[in-house]
């Protein structure tokens, strides 16, 4: 069942990621958004199947539920007409393939050198509680920079945002 | 019967039991939305000194079903100049994440062995603000699909405002969520049983019920947030822009038309009762009353039921605040609207979680 499970949302993770950015019946941008809602929604799915609840709820609650409305509202805002009518550049194609081929080749040799099936079971088990005591003790540091790398992006906003500045 | 049940093995016996319990919520749930729009039409009519729907039955009673048989055999019109696929995909992505949010109420203790909640999750209220984070795509796309200015309109305020208070929303439980120091619904609603210890016994009888919104300011406090960001959240009065009829003509569901145009007014009921639900668990005891050992998880069939009848007792008298205060206000102007939303409430909510962290520290 769970073998199954995972195969149906991997299946439907790759393929609606393909269909994000290569979709052969639309080059609508709004579709391209709802693609990378599916993907994120199959994301969630493979969390739950590793028993990382918390991690599933909030991939939902962030991703698909405030970035990807975020990402929605800003298409939304532009001229849609402009992006149907642009033609794909090939610097673009061939800067998206050597780096998807780099990461790919990557993980490739990476998870060769591990056995399938031989990683031990999960020990968070999708506890909250659990998970902060780590976030909030052993990973304090790493976490306390991404919360200063957020505040650099948000002042960034405030400060492009601002039509003049005094 | 009971030894079909008994000889089933466990797996089958939890999908037995699953599936009754989410045909149960099912009804009950489409039953009090159909209902809903009733007693609005009444409200409505009573505070606007009218008389309100009386034809079909007794009471306008039928109505409900008049409306529905209305709905499905009404032309579905599609106009010409909207993006098909998107257009007949809104409606039931406004209605899905109007039923999942369902899925992790306690609405009752227990009938025999069974918890009454479809999903006992440990994560409980994330799941819960995670399905109702999704609920803005239904409006968003139905504003899309449509193709013309006055929807257009209407989904992209909508997605502005929901974003906004979602944030006030899931800000306003963090205290609650200090407070109890659980996420799942069902211990949360084991922490509110009896009576409060604040008041003085110099009042003699006077007793409140042990219910989070009773046990400290800071927890009145959220649930005041919790209140204002639910009706911004359902898009409820004062809080509609994104159907502001005066100005929009009906926003995002202009060009919808029947059974089509029925869902989106189905989700937002959906959206009510489930809200409602929520403050209940959350503020107001879930399923219990502190008297007559209400309050623990009953043993027989008849303490279940009565549970049951509880929780929707509390929830229909939400459900009811909601309907009343939408005849009684007026609409907030947008920029009203985000004003309050980012200036006001959110920054209340994060003063909030300070002194209740700061309460729980000095206390412990």
């Amino acid at each position: 069942m769970e073998t199954a499970l995972f195969y149906i949302l991997a299946a439907l993770a790759v393929l609606s990621a393909l269909l994000v950015v290569a979709n052969p019946f639309s080059r609508n941008p709004v579709t391209s958004a709802m693609f990378l809602v599916l993907t994120m929604v199959s994301l969630t799915g493979l969390f739950v199947l590793l028993h990382a609840f918390f991690l599933a709820a909030v991939q939902i609650l962030v991703y698909a539920g405030a970035v990807m409305v975020l990402f929605l509202f800003v298409i939304m805002l532009l001229d849609l007409k402009e992006e149907e009518r642009r033609r794909v550049r090939w610097t673009g194609l061939a800067a998206g393939l050597i780096s998807v081929g780099t990461i790919l080749t990557i993980f490739v040799l990476r998870l060769g050198e591990f056995e399938a099936g031989a990683s031990a079971a999960p020990t968070l088990e999708g506890q909250t509680p659990e998970l902060g005591r780590l976030l909030f003790e052993r990973y304090l540091l790493p976490l306390e920079i991404v919360g200063v790398l957020l505040l650099v992006a948000m002042v960034g906003v405030v400060l492009l945002s601002k039509k003049e500045l005094k | 019967m009971m030894d079909w049940i008994d000889n089933l093995n466990d797996p089958a016996q939890f999908a037995l039991f699953s599936g009754v319990k989410i045909l149960g919520v099912f009804s009950v749930l489409m039953f009090i939305v159909a209902y809903a729009v009733w007693v609005e039409r009444k409200v409505a009519a009573a505070i606007q000194g009218r008389i309100g729907p009386n034809r079909a039955g007794p009471f306008g009673l039928l109505q409900p079903a008049a409306d529905a048989i209305k709905a499905f055999l009404k032309e579905d019109f599609t106009p010409g100049h909207v993006r098909k696929v998107w257009y007949w995909l809104a409606p039931a992505i406004v209605m899905i994440p109007a039923l999942l949010t369902s899925a992790v109420i306690p609405f009752g203790s227990q009938i025999g062995e069974q918890k009454m909640v479809i999903a006992d999750l440990n994560v409980g209220v994330l799941y819960t603000f995670g399905i109702v984070s999704l609920g803005v795509y239904g409006i968003v796309l139905a504003g899309y699909a449509a193709n013309s200015k006055y929807p257009f309109l209407g989904g992209i305020r909508s997605s502005a405002q929901m974003i906004s208070y979602e944030i006030a929303m899931g800000l306003a439980v963090i205290p609650l969520f200090l407070w109890v120091g659980e996420l799942n619904l069902s211990q949360i609603i084991q922490s509110q049983t009896g009576f409060v210890g604040w008041l003085p016994s110099a009042l003699g009888g006077l007793r409140l019920p042990n219910w989070l919104a009773f046990q400290s300011p800071m927890l009145a406090l959220s649930f005041f947030i919790f209140v204002v960001a639910a009706f911004a959240e359902t898009n409820r009065l004062p809080f509609d822009m994104p159907e502001a009829e005066q100005e929009l003509a009906g926003g995002y569901n202009v060009e919808y038309s029947s059974i089509k145009f029925a869902l989106f007014f189905m989700g937002e009921y959906a959206n009510m009762v489930a809200a409602s639900a929520m403050m209940v668990t959350l503020f107001f005891g879930g399923w219990t009353l502190p008297w007559f050992g209400l309050d623990q998880p009953a043993a027989g069939l008849v303490g279940g039921l009565l549970h049951i009848g509880i929780f929707l007792g509390k929830m229909l008298c939400f459900v009811f605040l909601i309907i009343w205060v939408r005849w009684m206000w007026p609409r907030f102007r947008y920029d009203q609207l985000m004003d309050l939303g980012w200036r006001r409430f959110i920054p209340l909510a994060l003063v909030n979680i300070v002194a209740t962290a700061l309460w729980l520290w000095w206390s412990a």
